[in-house]
């Protein structure tokens, strides 16, 4: 599996989106991802990427494309 | 109610600011009480749709003040949940964000406020309301559980008084909205400062969010307040490094906070010199019951501390003795002017008195300390806690059975983890149940599991045997 695609299933399976629906998502822009999703969507892409967010990027995950930014900054390139 | 019995003096302090930069008065306050009497013409029942905003602060405050009988619900409730208690409770009115207006099935918009409206419905049988009911709160909303908390307004102000007393609430205290509105924990902390005249930061952000800091940096926050899970956030997020002048009081309610965190927190509030209060309580003592004074907040850590001012704790074992030796489990009683009027469970117990006379058999399973402070070991009653909020076990068995017509199931679990144990025939089932279960009730799949039986155990009346079925699972695995 590529990066991409293991972070697109991570928000699959965390968040209970479609595919297709990805792009758009924001924190809390709907209801799946408030602040137990994010904590357990965070959770899984330490484990998955094996790195571990500082304290500010943690919140700075606000949106699935900012995500790719964050991650980047650990040098997981989606 | 003694709530309000200072207003007047604080007529051009500000009440509530919010994360838009709008502001209200308490004099404002006073104003909207007034324009909502006329508009619903006092003593009736209406559901309000809750969440931290000035329009919704306004309603649930002008409600106690004007009489009418408030039930508390989430704004995101689901609206098949929302229906069922409208048809089981008929209010009179509802008062709402306008974007939740779709979930109402009818009613006539007589009052544009804000970001809210004010809703009539055509209610042919209206409730009868008992003299005293000032405010009913569910007691396990995520379910929908029709089974309510009936609270008078005596309860709520003998609660604030001594809420305000032994955090030493003053009219400077700002407290930051954390928690929900239809949360007692959320609704404590807004009675508690209002009463001292304070100023509220309602904001609909989350810890998660930076924007809530900014808020909450920007307009001198002197408190907040969190559910166990909301303390886990604050670790990750590190909160304890954050730079935050004016954060004087940090309150913790709504389960147990695990002993590891509670320690790091008391280390923290003590190197920073600010204080940790873990309390405890219940819907149905209107909210607080018990305090750890911020000052044995190390000395006594795991423990949910000692009655708050104007209550009594005592324990009782099972023939209903009471328990004079220390470290002793039991289950905890609690007496005090904030015990709350007693339950409903359909419209026609809405007129009536008081059932409980001030005393609280709570269904916690605590022990007490020599020094006299209190340890909760366990719970006697079944419900578990997800994120802070009560959910009855039976209620999610109800809604399930409902859902999946022909098919037993059964519920365990302890806090943040409800087992589902059902006789669904197909193996996959589980991830639909899931599903449905996160659809209606908000509960994730992180919380929740679901294993497969052949049989629910019953008894010979149909009762189900639950320590029965968690050995049978258990062998299984």
């Amino acid at each position: 599996m590529t990066n991409l695609e293991k972070y697109d299933q991570l928000f699959i399976k965390d968040l209970r989106v479609k595919k297709e629906d990805l792009e758009e998502l924001k924190y809390r822009g709907i209801r799946t991802w408030d602040s137990m999703g994010h904590m357990d969507l965070v959770t899984d892409l330490e484990e998955t990427f094996d790195i571990h967010l500082n304290t500010a990027d943690v919140m700075n995950f606000s949106s699935y494309e900012k995500g790719k930014e964050v991650l980047k900054k650990y040098g997981v390139n989606i | 109610m003694i709530l309000f019995d200072r207003e007047k003096l604080y007529a051009d302090r500000i009440l509530a600011l919010d994360d838009k930069g709008r502001s209200v008065t308490y004099g404002q306050f006073n104003a909207f009480s007034g324009e909502l009497y006329r508009k619903t013409g006092g003593k009736k029942l209406i559901f309000i749709l809750c969440e931290n905003t000035i329009e919704s602060l306004l309603g649930y405050l002008g409600c106690l003040k004007t009489g009418i009988v408030p039930l508390m619900l989430d704004s995101h409730i689901h609206p098949s949940l929302l229906n069922g208690l409208i048809r089981e409770y008929h209010p009179e009115f509802l008062y709402a964000p306008e974007a939740c207006m779709g979930k109402i099935e009818d009613g006539e918009v007589i009052w544009h406020t804000g970001g809210y409206c004010l809703c009539r419905r055509n209610e042919k049988l209206p409730p009868s309301l008992f003299s005293q009911l000032s405010l009913l709160l569910t007691t396990s909303g995520s379910t929908g559980s029709p089974k309510l908390v009936r609270q008078s307004g005596d309860n709520i102000d003998a609660n604030a008084q001594s809420i305000a007393s032994y955090l030493e609430i003053n009219e400077n205290e700002r407290p930051v909205t954390t928690l929900p509105m239809n949360y007692t924990y959320g609704l404590s902390i807004i009675n508690s400062h209002v009463l001292m005249g304070c100023t509220l930061l309602l904001t609909t952000y989350g810890v998660l969010e930076p924007s809530f800091w900014e808020f909450a940096r920007k307009n001198k926050a002197a408190s907040l307040g969190g559910v166990p899970y909301t303390y886990q956030i604050l670790k990750r997020i590190g909160f304890m490094d954050m730079d935050l002048p004016d954060l004087k009081t940090i309150t913790q309610a709504g389960g147990r906070l695990p002993p590891g965190l509670h320690k790091e927190f008391a280390l923290y509030a003590k190197r920073t010199n600010r204080k940790l209060f873990v309390m405890y309580g219940q819907t149905e003592a209107t909210a607080r019951m018990g305090y750890l004074p911020a000052a044995k907040s190390l000395e006594k850590c795991g423990s949910m501390g000692i009655a708050i001012p104007g209550g009594r704790f005592w324990l009782e074992d099972e023939q209903g003795g009471v328990i004079t030796k220390p470290d002793v489990s039991g289950e905890l009683v609690y007496q005090g002017k904030n015990v709350a009027l007693g339950y409903a469970c359909s419209k026609d117990d809405l007129i009536k008195p008081d059932e409980w006379k001030g005393v609280l058999h709570t269904g916690d399973i605590a022990s007490r300390d020599s020094d006299g402070y209190y340890y909760i070991t366990g719970r006697k009653k079944r419900f578990i806690k997800v994120s802070g909020s009560r959910v009855n076990l039976d209620e999610v068995e109800r809604l399930l059975k409902e859902q999946y017509e022909g098919i037993d199931f059964a519920c365990v679990g302890s806090d943040d983890k409800l087992v589902i144990f059902t006789d669904h025939l197909i193996p996959e089932a589980g991830e639909d149940i899931l599903e449905y279960l996160y659809r209606v009730t908000g509960i994730g799949s992180r919380a929740a599991a679901v294993k497969r039986v052949d049989l629910i155990p019953k008894n010979e009346s149909g009762k189900t045997l639950y320590k029965k079925l968690e050995t049978t699972a258990d062998n299984r695995e």
